[in-house]
């Protein structure tokens, strides 16, 4: 009902607009028909490019005073404050040209707007200047270039290591699946024409001949022990994926026919990730969202929605079809002794295989 | 050379021929009729892709309700008025491809580009008359395929406006990518065979059509903006259409370009060996450029309309050049930070990000000279004066936040997010889509004889300019929070509910700004039928267009063409009675041409 009633409300507004315009125009044709801006439309027009500014200033203010909160959640990866601190640096160097630049053009819309028989000032060229305002964003800019390619490096660069964990992310239209390297830390070979194997119960195409496979273990829940790094190795059954989980600032994307690899080390288990304050006011703001949508819900006679619990996500962000806005992967996060006991409790391929 | 060719075609303009209704409004080969051709299928495109997104942004406000409007205009594919989850996604590709391709580059370049290139250089007509007639109708039937494509069975083309595949080579991965994305890819091919003939004939007329005196240092910023963007389209438009072509032989004759090792609806596909981070590349090598064959002619319309209405020369002609000249360069070396997260070796992103930051340096020396050619200036606050403002404003608001997009470092967390949407829509969309507005307020006369009704131009750009903000700002603010785009709806994430209240305040802006382009089509209109009749040179202009006779003759100018003594921003110059000098008033004794 309250989207019927905005409707009509915006229509009736743009009818009005419409009328109004109207209405200013049947009442200016009588009086100065010329459709050439005179001094009184250069005032109105000047006053409201100064308005103008203040609005966009107000439109930022107003906007990270009411929403600033949803702003990058929690980084809870190694690199994450790496990549926070990029963020932030860019955004305030950002905003500072934002600020001035925005503030000269509507000033000077605003102070030179014209009047009749004022001139303007013939100055075409000063290389002074130009030279002044191209050296500084190549300053500038060389900086940012520097710190986010040394960044972009260290984040990329993914060592072979024993002590890594080796997980497959693997994609299809619409679900997530995990397939761990087990004890020999090697996944063994995989295609899809492996997949009708086992009745079609060979979930991510596992070639049963190779031997690294048989220790391999495919879930449907990613579990991942916190300050350990875990390598990831993409792949994707049918169309473009990607895996993107924002809160340890990672993604990439699935592509059939080919791996693909990210890497990272988890730093927070979700347990402690629901412990933080950020977190729990974010928790309390959704549920009492969720809380509303529930009267209204149950007003209508259906059912309730559930609370909000924090967890991690995982989340396809490629385009893939009718359900991409609802593919999914929970990731639990979690101390490396639950971690291995939950490790302990799952079956291998060679189990699955028996 | 130029005044060779010149000459033969003057000669052969002494004889009028007689004119029937076909060959004088429909296939016409004079080029100020195909401009307003493309200007009017161009608004009529607009209206749709506009029309969609005022569909889709309704759905995401207030996702899975019942809409009366839905099921009016989207009937069976609206089960009850709720939108179906294809159907969404339709939307944003048909928008996406429909704004971009056929607004923005044929209604924009096309219509701007045949207008002026020959009025302001001094030209009869373009180079090829008949090419040029081709070139429009190619365009008109892509467009119609494009529409066609809305009403097939299955739905049009819905994998996203840039058709990765395999979701758009294979029919089994969604309703869309059968027919509809046949037609959407023969539609695209017609487009860029209307795109190449119409980018060739520019180049060709701007290099040997110039008027005497025209030397390439005198001429207006505009033209020099619509020759580099037809440039940028002759090298990268190819390469769309081999990808497309490519496209079409891995979905309808089974070759393996772009595809392999595939399992679909429990069948094992045949496809072996291909890549679609191949197809990747060819697209985004089109892509990027096109990004800049979008905005590089809203920029020259805005430096050619803020000169004048500044009643001041456009500050740093040379480097306004030079940097035309550097971004269409870089732009043809930047496709890959689209792809950082594509599986491409990380440091190849290492390069992308290092050559597109450089494309900050030339984008900040024209936002600085706009500035500076503001300061000091005698404002003639026009609607089209106020529309070039806003672009100014819109490129650097949207500009800044491309620096956080090509560094590959900060773009893993907001790659695909809403917060993409927003800095392109800003920098490219709404930028360019305020040069279209700013051309059509500052070249109606020129166009139609008549002035637009400047009071609606005045309320047409507030309403629109106070909105883009609105639905653009916040919008980084949920990319920021990691909303990917494309979602049919956030609500299968409680983690996102916060942001509903975001997506309310955006939906409703869109609103606004979709009805205040009724004042703007309203205004087109009527102006067109009852607009006040125009004087010579209403905006009291230097460029050659306005000595031009208000009726529009064929071959432009009668009797001789102008000579051209000056360049094109002698605006407010000392020693001058007026405060413009046109480019065809000869110098004065002692009167020395500024040296640029």
């Amino acid at each position: 009902m309250t989207y019927l009633l905005i409707i009509t409300v915006l229509i009736l507004v743009a009818i009005s607009i419409w009328q109004i315009s109207k209405i200013f125009e049947l009442s200016q044709a009588k009086r100065d028909d010329s459709q050439i801006a005179n001094d009184n439309d250069n005032k109105w027009n000047g006053n409201l490019m100064f308005a103008f500014l203040l609005f966009i200033y107000g439109i930022t203010l107003f906007s990270f005073w009411k929403w600033g909160d949803v702003l990058l959640p929690e980084a809870a990866s190694e690199h994450g404050s790496e990549y926070d601190n990029l963020m932030w640096i860019s955004f305030a160097i950002i905003f500072f040209v934002q600020t001035i630049t925005q503030a000269l053009l509507h000033y000077f819309a605003y102070k030179y707007r014209g009047k009749k028989g004022q001139k303007a000032l013939f100055y075409a060229d000063n290389d002074r200047l130009e030279a002044i305002w191209t050296i500084i964003p190549v300053i500038t800019l060389a900086g940012l270039i520097l710190y986010g390619l040394y960044t972009w490096t260290d984040i990329m660069t993914i060592e072979e290591n024993e002590d890594a964990l080796v997980v497959e992310l693997y994609a299809q239209q619409f679900n997530w699946k995990a397939r761990y390297a087990g004890d020999d830390g090697v996944l063994g070979d995989a295609n899809v024409r492996f997949l009708q194997d086992f009745d079609g119960r060979n979930l991510v195409g596992i070639d049963a001949t190779d031997p690294n496979g048989l220790d391999d273990v495919v879930v449907q829940e990613l579990h991942l022990p916190a300050g350990r790094e875990v390598i990831f190795k993409m792949r994707s059954q049918d169309v473009l994926h990607s895996a993107y989980m924002p809160f340890f600032r990672a993604q990439m994307n699935c592509v059939p026919g080919m791996i693909t690899e990210f890497a990272f080390t988890p730093t927070t288990t979700t347990a402690d990730m629901r412990m933080k304050p950020d977190v729990i006011a974010k928790v309390k703001k959704i549920n009492k969202i969720r809380a509303e949508k529930s009267k209204e819900l149950m007003a209508n006679g259906e059912e309730a929605l559930e609370p909000y619990v924090f967890d991690y996500l995982l989340l396809c962000n490629k385009i893939c079809g009718a359900s991409h806005y609802n593919m999914q992967m929970k990731i639990v996060v979690e101390t490396p002794e639950q971690f291995e006991k939950w490790m302990a409790s799952q079956q291998t391929f060679a189990q699955f295989i028996q | 050379m130029s005044t060779v060719a010149a000459q033969v075609h003057e000669e052969d303009h002494g004889h009028h021929h007689k004119e029937t209704f076909m060959t004088k409004y429909v296939f016409s080969q004079d080029h100020k009729m195909i401009s307003k051709q493309y200007l009017i299928t161009g608004l009529f495109m607009g209206i749709i892709g506009i029309a969609m997104s005022l569909l889709f942004r309704l759905q995401l406000a207030w996702p899975e309700q019942s809409f009366g409007v839905f099921e009016v205009l989207l009937g069976k594919w609206a089960p009850d008025g709720v939108m179906d989850p294809n159907v969404y996604l339709a939307l944003v590709t048909i928008h996406g491809t429909i704004m971009v391709f056929f607004v923005l580059t044929a209604g924009l370049s096309g219509t701007f580009s045949n207008l002026l290139i020959p009025l302001q250089i001094g030209a009869r007509d373009m180079a090829s008359g008949l090419l040029n007639m081709i070139s429009y109708w190619l365009f008109f039937v892509s467009s119609v395929v494009m529409v066609m494509s809305l009403f097939v069975e299955a739905g049009p083309a819905a994998a996203g406006w840039t058709i990765y595949p395999p979701l758009s080579a294979l029919p089994q991965a969604q309703p869309g990518s059968g027919l509809g994305m046949t037609l959407w890819l023969v539609s695209m091919a017609i487009f860029i065979a209307s795109s190449l003939l119409g980018s060739l004939n520019y180049i060709v007329t701007v290099l040997n059509l110039r008027t005497k005196g025209m030397t390439m240092t005198r001429l207006p910023l505009t033209i020099w903006a619509f020759f580099v963007t037809a440039i940028i389209g002759v090298v990268s438009f190819p390469v769309l259409l081999s990808a497309a072509l490519l496209l079409i032989m891995d979905r309808s004759f089974g070759t393996s370009f772009f595809l392999s090792d595939i399992f679909i609806q429990g069948e094992v596909l045949h496809y072996q060996g291909g890549s679609p981070v191949l197809y990747e590349h060819l697209f985004w090598f089109l892509g990027h450029p096109e990004v800049y064959i979008v905005l590089l002619p809203a920029l020259g319309i805005t430096s050619e309309i803020i000169a004048t209405n500044a009643r001041k020369p456009i500050f740093g002609y040379r480097a306004m050049v030079a940097s035309i000249l550097a971004i269409a360069f870089l732009s043809t070396i930047v496709w890959g930070h689209h792809m950082f997260i594509s599986g491409m070796n990380p440091f190849l992103g290492s390069v992308f990000t290092f050559t597109t930051l450089l494309i900050a340096i030339p984008s900040a020396v024209k936002a600085f000279n706009y500035i500076t050619t503001l300061w000091k200036g005698n404002l003639q606050l026009n609607p089209a004066m106020l529309f070039s403002i806003g672009l100014v404003s819109t490129f650097i608001s949207g500009g800044l936040t491309g620096i956080i997009l090509g560094d590959s470092t900060l773009d893993i967390n907001v790659h695909d997010t809403y917060f993409v949407v927003a800095h392109f829509h800003l920098v490219m969309g709404i930028s360019a889509l305020y040069g279209l507005f700013a051309g059509v307020y500052h070249w109606f006369p020129k166009m139609f004889g008549r002035m637009m009704n400047k009071n609606l131009g005045y309320v047409h750009f507030w309403v629109t300019a106070v909105s883009a903000y609105g639905v653009f700002f916040p919008m980084h603010f949920i990319g920021m929070a990691g909303l990917p785009r494309r979602y049919y709806t956030n609500t299968a994430f409680p983690y996102f509910d916060d942001l509903a209240d975001i997506n309310v305040v955006i939906t409703v802006f869109a609103l606004i700004a979709g009805a205040a382009q009724l004042v703007f089509l309203y205004n087109f209109i009527h102006s067109m039928f009852y607009g006040k009749a125009t004087e010579q040179n209403p905006w009291s202009s230097n460029t050659l267009e306005w000595t031009a006779p208000i009726k529009h003759i064929h071959g432009n100018w009668e009797g001789e063409i102008p000579h051209v003594h000056r360049w094109a921003y002698d605006y407010s110059k000392p020693g001058h009675e007026e405060d413009f000098v046109p480019q065809n008033v000869p110098l004065k004794k002692g009167e020395e041409e500024l040296q640029h």
